[in-house]
């Protein structure tokens, strides 16, 4: 294993580690998501969701509560001292984005394993739509985990990081969400699952992931200098 | 010859240092050169630039203006080379405080690509020289600070630095932990150090150089 692989695994490892002993950012993102579906429940007066309102109500959701985790992702690194820990090792700057944007991938996909069920439970006729719905939660995921772990690694170093980190990620991930919404949409159609351009907005959420994954990898050792 | 590999270079050279945090300066025309194995004492008051000094010999900061070389290699620009070689305590001791101390410098380890066998016997030897095998299965946020001092003078050593900047390494340690500590930062173990330090008397008797800064990063010109 390189030194670069082997700091990616021990950097990672540390995150989920201290996630699993503190439980800081996961149970936090679950409980917002659980409660805005039943916000949305009572203030929609509505049993049952389909097309682009129930694939509103999801997206909308999960970004919010995934700005949970988007807020942490750095805390310990900046008050702990990570940040100067990993610079001055013998490593390639862009294992950090790569493990810190791992580790939000692992948060999202075990937020969506909870907050997902409960969505199908609260306001879906069937389950048939979650077998193809995993392909959209995988890369707007990734996407997410991208985006956030850029915009985190910069809001982090502000005092006013709470605000900051919405303020500058949601703009940037507009398109990921018109792409994941679009492709949700007639996944939950009424009636069953349509595939009414799916292929396309996956093709879109695929080349957003590789944008901003190349665009993390290029310019995050420059954000990490003073 | 590789930049860094030369042995008859000093070990740190610096001409005409400067740093400036927006309007302020807190380096100005600091000058120095250290030949390997040399211990430099960097003495003055609050606010005259000692740890950014130190901090820019890590690689973690970028000088504003002048020349600052490290084992050959020029910053900022080769701290890449550099980076490994260094061995870094401040004030802050760069520990997870939900870590356990051994998953603290477990984790330096490997940030530092030590052998997995390799590391775990240095761990053990650091842990036990710094008198800390018995609290090293604890989280880091339930330790003194001067447990946790002592954890971080075992991860500045860690992986075996050819150079220690020391921003006052005695901060917090009792006698005995200073003792142990001397053991392991002292002079006697032949690496080229740099110590930021109050207290003029607890390390002349250690320095081949002594460099004083007075408020604004001046150096004082004996």
């Amino acid at each position: 294993m390189t030194r670069s692989r082997t700091a990616f695994a021990a950097i990672l490892a540390k995150d989920l580690r201290g996630e699993l002993r503190t439980l800081q950012s996961l149970p936090a993102m679950a409980l917002f998501a659980v409660t805005t579906f039943v916000v949305f429940r009572f203030g929609l007066d509505r049993t049952s969701l389909s097309g682009s309102l129930a694939s509103g109500v999801l997206w909308a959701t999960l970004l919010f509560a995934a700005l949970l985790g988007v807020n942490r992702l750095f805390v310990a690194e900046r008050e702990e001292g990570g940040f100067d820990a990993i610079r001055l090792a013998p490593i390639d700057r862009s294992a950090l984005f790569a493990a810190k944007a791992t580790a939000l991938l692992v948060y999202l996909l075990a937020l969506e394993l909870v907050v997902v069920p409960v969505f199908a439970i609260f306001f879906l006729d069937s389950a048939a739509a979650l077998g193809p719905l995993v392909a959209v939660l995988l890369l707007a995921d990734l996407g997410l985990a991208a985006t956030g772990t850029l915009i985190s690694s910069m809001a982090v170093h502000s005092r006013a990081r709470d605000l900051l980190g919405p303020l500058v990620l949601l703009p940037l991930v507009v398109p990921l969400m018109i792409a994941a919404t679009g492709a949700s949409e007639p996944l939950l159609a009424a009636g069953g699952p349509g595939y009414h351009r799916f292929g396309t907005w996956l093709a879109v959420l695929c080349l957003y992931d590789l944008v901003f994954l190349l665009v993390g990898y290029a310019v995050f050792d420059f954000l990490l200098e003073d | 010859m590789e930049p860094g590999q030369a042995t008859d270079e000093p070990a740190l050279s610096v001409a005409g240092l400067r740093r400036d945090y927006g309007e302020r300066t807190a380096l100005d025309g600091v000058g120095l050169e250290l030949a390997r194995g040399q211990t430099l004492l960097v003495l003055g008051p609050n606010g005259a630039g000692k740890t950014t000094l130190l901090r820019i010999l890590a690689t973690l900061l970028r000088p504003s203006g002048g020349e600052v070389r490290a084992f050959g290699c020029a910053l900022p620009d080769e701290a890449w080379r550099l980076r490994g070689r260094i061995g870094f305590l401040g004030h802050e001791p760069l520990l997870y405080r939900d870590l356990s101390g051994r998953e603290n410098l477990r984790f330096h380890a490997r940030l530092h690509g030590l052998p997995r066998d390799e590391a775990e016997a240095r761990i053990a030897t650091l842990l036990a020289a710094t008198g800390m095998e018995r609290r090293a299965e604890e989280r880091v946020a339930e330790l003194s600070a001067g447990m946790r001092q002592r954890l971080a003078i075992c991860r500045c050593v860690l992986h075996e630095p050819e150079l220690l900047l020391l921003d006052e390494p005695d901060s917090n340690l009792d006698a005995e932990g200073r003792e142990l500590a001397g053991a392991m930062i002292g002079p006697a173990e032949g690496r080229t150090r740099v110590v930021v330090s109050h207290d003029p008397e607890r390390f002349e008797a250690e320095a081949d150089q002594v460099l004083r800064l007075e408020a604004g990063g001046r150096p004082v010109l004996a």
